[in-house]
């Protein structure tokens, strides 16, 4: 018989990223079902009320904490221990006097202090006035937050001409400087190459791989998936690429972008042309360079020699326990690979699900699927571009993440969809190193992957990391080949040899 | 276009997810947290558009800077009915416009007395009966250049203070102060209350007339900020303020008027509030400098009528968004307590409004325990005004915060993100008509009239021009 714990703490705040943290803690109690440590927005309270909680009024600004465990002294102890993290959370905020009496908005911190830039991760409906803070003092903003209205990109991406600074997003979440790492952002040794970046993840490949190669990556400036559209104009794009031409210590501009719109495509090509630093431009898509082969570019147009990028081969497969069966499995019991949108956008030409044909035909040998479980949108999205074949899902996708963290903190859902993947299958996944990312991805995911390799589902892993990386390039490399896969530091490389796994297992 | 933050040291402000935050710190990269709320309730659509106006940031740097600009000066003492368009029968009264019905206790008993006063009712209960049939007209002061302490009633024949500002040239009017426990202001009109009305309408008025004739206009701009560094917030705390207000009429007075001189400054004196109302006067000359600034979300006037809490703002003209006034927390005289106690009451919230009162709390650190807390409670209190207010008083200056300004110009937008109302210090009227002062606090206004104010701003927005 289970108990409930129901409390509300009127006025108490923390944010989403750090109370999934708790949550997920608390969960790990022994005896605790299940618990929400959660803002009670009406997301949250519909979450917690579906696990049939009974939840007293509460309000955005309220703390809801909803504990489920087997018995009262297992409950009383998960409320302790719930305490004694959540007083953990109070007053970290900042360094030094500022502890004492933190600010409460970018406004009031910006009043008097020699900071450099802000960058704002609060809910979306909310990131517009902590931004705009951000311009009126003068300071270039990065916009981690997602889900901005496009007419408030575009006034923030405006005023900020106004003021000579540059916002970086909406919903951007990767952005160096002067060797800082914001968002989820590599270790990158200092150097020559300034990137302009439309995709996250697009720009940690394509400035990992060059850091592998030997060559530093001075800056990235993250723009926002939105910002070559015709709406946004490519504004931030714009000025990025003339405050790289005006630093003097960058000597190549790498520009990552989806294609354009096509009016866009035009002002920036003549903004590209007026540059006295070289540009290399990576537009993703059909038909386009992939990031590695951007990569490769760039390197070639500063007279660095391409290495071979580094791979870690599987392992020896064990042996076949079971051949893929005749009659074969249930289509729909495969449900979790649904595909998801891409976050970032690259959403036409997906290659659909057209392999699962021969079910129910009582007969002949189940052709396997190739299955992308990724959590970066736009290795995702080259991914399925290069296989050709399979389902992919965006697991940082928006429908994803809604009142959970983003799987480059929280494998989970990678985790149930890959403990669902069928015999005769093969997996593609990624792995994405670097600050703000889980500080041991292949601490989970490896057992995972242990598992599926042991059933017969070969595994890829696109490694994306640099060197310098806090959790240990070659740890983690080391940890997910010994679970059995085949890990590869170029993902254009890693779908490649998915796509011939699945082709030579026909 | 150059950006500075490509070749200099990274420092970041952070605002939100704190995992991204400790990213920097494992990079030992120097940031500043913010310590991140949701606004109030149900206001990010019109904060979004408030914030998108392209007036708004011009509107209050002239707001906040015509404010801070004020030179205010006591120019004279004369008679409500020579200055102020303040026919018989009209009244004036602090907060919003209020009707008898409305009115409460204190508001109901300054009615009374002053109707007492004038002449217009031969006691109590008929003077009741008259404003209760509308034969009274009751005016805001705020809609007259004034302002008045608690009840703020003003008659024709009480005397007022009047205030230039020296910089701007607009004039403001406030009463004379009676002094503490049972006075007119509080809602009491028994004999002795009349008496001193009498009293002050004869003697003290015409001999502070003259005194100020003889002297000239007193800079009442220094005399804040010298009382400020001695002690006062202006709005509980008077007493540095009025002696030297003392000080400076003294001799003034004693050539005036020799014969009257004795009693007229045993009266100052014997009242340590008696600079309030000229500092009330001050404050109402300073914040109509700022008002009508179009796109400006500057607070220019907070107002209780006992019933009402209202405020005015800057961009939106003499509109007032209400929402009921609260009763003040705080420390009661006598046998008194909170039963006892009126919903807010007064105009004196102007000494807020212009940056002193409870956002100068750190000033005044010998009144905390009016607010049961202690030293390092004013200061908190005054550093969260910082939160909500446009900017730092250039000549009212807190020696314990290393002589920074008061925090002063309330930005409604402010307000709205960071759910900081504003802290406002106050006494407390009985709730009962002719009780009088029953203590003195701290009371919180309703967010209502903020979330009110806001969504008039975001109604008379310009679009900030986002799709071209």
């Amino acid at each position: 018989m289970s108990t409930d714990l129901v409390r509300v703490r009127t006025g108490v705040y923390h944010d989403s990223v750090s109370l999934m943290r708790v949550s997920q803690a608390v969960t790990g109690l022994p005896g605790v079902e299940v618990a929400v440590v959660a803002m009670a927005t009406e997301l949250n309270r519909g979450i917690a009320a579906e696990l049939g909680f009974d939840l007293p009024e509460a309000g955005p600004a309220d703390l809801l904490i909803a504990i489920r465990s087997g018995g009262p002294a297992a409950l009383e102890a998960a409320a302790a221990e719930l305490d004694r993290l959540l007083a953990g959370l109070a007053g970290r905020t900042g360094g030094g006097t500022a502890a004492e009496h933190p600010p409460r908005t970018v406004r009031t911190a910006a009043r008097g202090r020699a900071a450099t830039l802000a960058l704002v991760s609060v809910p979306g409906e909310h990131a517009f006035a902590e931004a705009m803070d951000a311009i009126e003092a003068g300071l270039s903003v990065m916009i981690f937050s997602d889900n901005v209205p496009v007419e408030q990109e575009v006034l923030l991406k405006r005023r900020a001409a106004e003021r000579d600074v540059l916002v970086m997003g909406p919903d951007c979440g990767t952005t160096v400087i002067a060797g800082a790492g914001l968002g989820f952002a590599n270790v990158l040794r200092p150097g020559p190459v300034g990137l302009v970046a439309a995709s996250g993840t697009g720009a940690q490949q394509v400035s990992c791989l060059l850091d592998l190669a030997g060559v530093g990556v001075g800056h990235v400036l993250g723009v926002g998936g939105r910002d070559l559209s015709e709406e946004v104009g490519g504004l931030s794009t714009l000025r990025a690429l003339e405050a790289l031409d005006a630093d003097p210590a960058t000597e190549l501009i790498v520009l990552i972008s989806k294609p354009p719109a096509p009016e866009v495509a035009r002002t920036v090509r003549e903004a590209v042309a007026k540059l006295g630093t070289p540009v290399v431009t990576a537009l993703l898509g059909p038909g386009q360079d992939d990031l590695t082969a951007a990569a490769e570019n760039a390197l070639r147009a500063l007279g660095v020699a391409v290495p071979t990028w580094r791979s870690w081969p599987a392992p020896a497969p064990p042996p076949p326990d079971d051949r893929p069966r005749a009659g074969g499995r249930d289509t729909g019991g495969a449900g979790a690979g649904r595909t998801g949108t891409d976050m970032e956008g690259a959403g036409a030409g997906r290659t659909g699900t057209g392999t699962e044909g021969a079910d129910g035909s009582g007969g002949g040998t189940r052709a396997g699927t190739l299955r992308g479980l990724y959590s970066g949108g736009t290795l995702c999205a080259e991914a399925r571009l290069i296989a050709g074949t399979g389902e992919f899902t965006d697991f940082g996708d928006d429908a994803y993440t809604r009142g959970r963290a983003h799987p480059m903190i929280d494998p989970t859902l990678r985790l149930e969809a890959l403990a669902e993947v069928p015999p005769g299958d093969v997996v593609l996944l990624d792995v994405v190193l670097g600050h703000g990312a889980d500080p041991d991805p292949s601490a989970r995911l490896a057992p995972g992957i242990a598992a599926a390799v042991a059933r017969g589902v070969p595994v890829v892993v696109a490694l994306v990391g640099s060197e310098g990386d806090p959790q240990g390039l070659n740890a983690q490399a080391e940890a997910v080949r010994a679970a059995g896969a085949a890990v590869f530091t170029s993902n254009a490389q890693a779908a490649r040899h998915a796509a011939g796994l699945l082709a030579s297992a026909r | 276009m150059t950006l500075p933050m490509l070749s200099g040291e990274p420092q970041v402000i952070t605002v939100g997810a704190e995992l991204l935050g400790e990213a920097l710190d494992a990079q030992a990269v120097p940031r500043v947290g913010v310590d991140w709320r949701p606004p109030m309730p149900g206001t990010a659509g019109d904060l979004a558009r408030v914030l998108a106006d392209p007036r708004r940031v011009r509107a209050n740097e002239t707001a906040v800077g015509r404010l801070t600009a004020a030179r205010p000066q006591l120019v004279g003492v004369r008679p409500a009915h020579e200055v102020l368009d303040l026919p018989r029968g009209t009244f004036l009264h602090a907060g919003p416009p209020i009707d008898w019905e409305r009115a409460s206790g204190p508001m109901r008993g300054a009615l009374i007395g002053a109707m007492l006063l004038e002449g217009l009712a031969a006691d109590a209960e008929e003077a009741a009966d008259r404003l209760a049939a509308g034969q009274a007209r009751l005016e805001p002061c705020h809609h007259h250049r004034t302002v008045g302490p608690m009840a703020g009633v003003v008659s024709p024949s009480m005397w007022m203070f009047e205030v230039r500002d020296a910089e701007h040239g607009g004039t403001a009017y406030c009463s004379l102060n009676e002094g503490l426990g049972k006075v007119l202001r509080y809602g009491a009109y028994g004999p002795e209350v009349l008496e001193r009305l009498g009293w002050m309408g004869e003697v003290l008025g015409p001999v502070l007339r003259t005194t100020l004739e003889r002297t000239g206009p007193l800079d009442l701009r220094s005399l804040v900020a010298q009382a400020l560094q001695m002690g006062d917030e202006l709005h509980n705390r008077n007493r540095a303020a009025t002696s030297l207000l003392a000080r400076e009429l003294a001799p003034g007075i004693v050539d005036a008027a020799p014969g009257h001189a004795a009693e007229v400054l045993r009266f100052v004196n014997g009242n340590d509030h008696f600079f309030l109302n000229a500092g009330m006067a001050a404050c109402k000359v300073s914040t109509d400098a700022a008002r009508d600034i179009p796109g400006s979300t500057m607070v220019v006037a907070m107002a209780r009528n006992g019933t009402d809490f209202g405020v005015q703002v800057s961009g939106l003209g003499g509109r007032w968004f209400t929402g009921p006034a609260g009763v003040p927390d705080g420390l009661y005289l006598g046998a008194y307590g909170p039963a006892d106690a009126n919903p807010d009451i007064g105009d004196s919230t102007i000494t807020e409004t212009a940056g002193l009162g409870g956002f100068a709390m750190a000033a005044a650190p010998a009144i905390v325990r009016f607010i049961g807390g202690d030293v390092s409670d004013a200061m908190a209190a005054t550093r969260s005004m910082y939160e909500i207010t446009l900017a730092e008083h250039p000549a009212y200056q807190i020696p314990g915060l290393d002589f920074r300004g008061t925090p002063v110009g309330v930005d409604v937008a402010l307000v709205a993100r960071t759910g900081l109302l504003p802290i406002v210090n106050t006494g407390i009227a009985g709730r009962i008509a002719g009780t009088g002062q029953v203590g003195a606090g701290l009371v919180s206004p309703p967010a209502s009239a903020f979330t009110a104010a806001l969504a008039a701003l975001a109604e008379a927005a310009e679009p900030g021009g986002g799709i071209g």
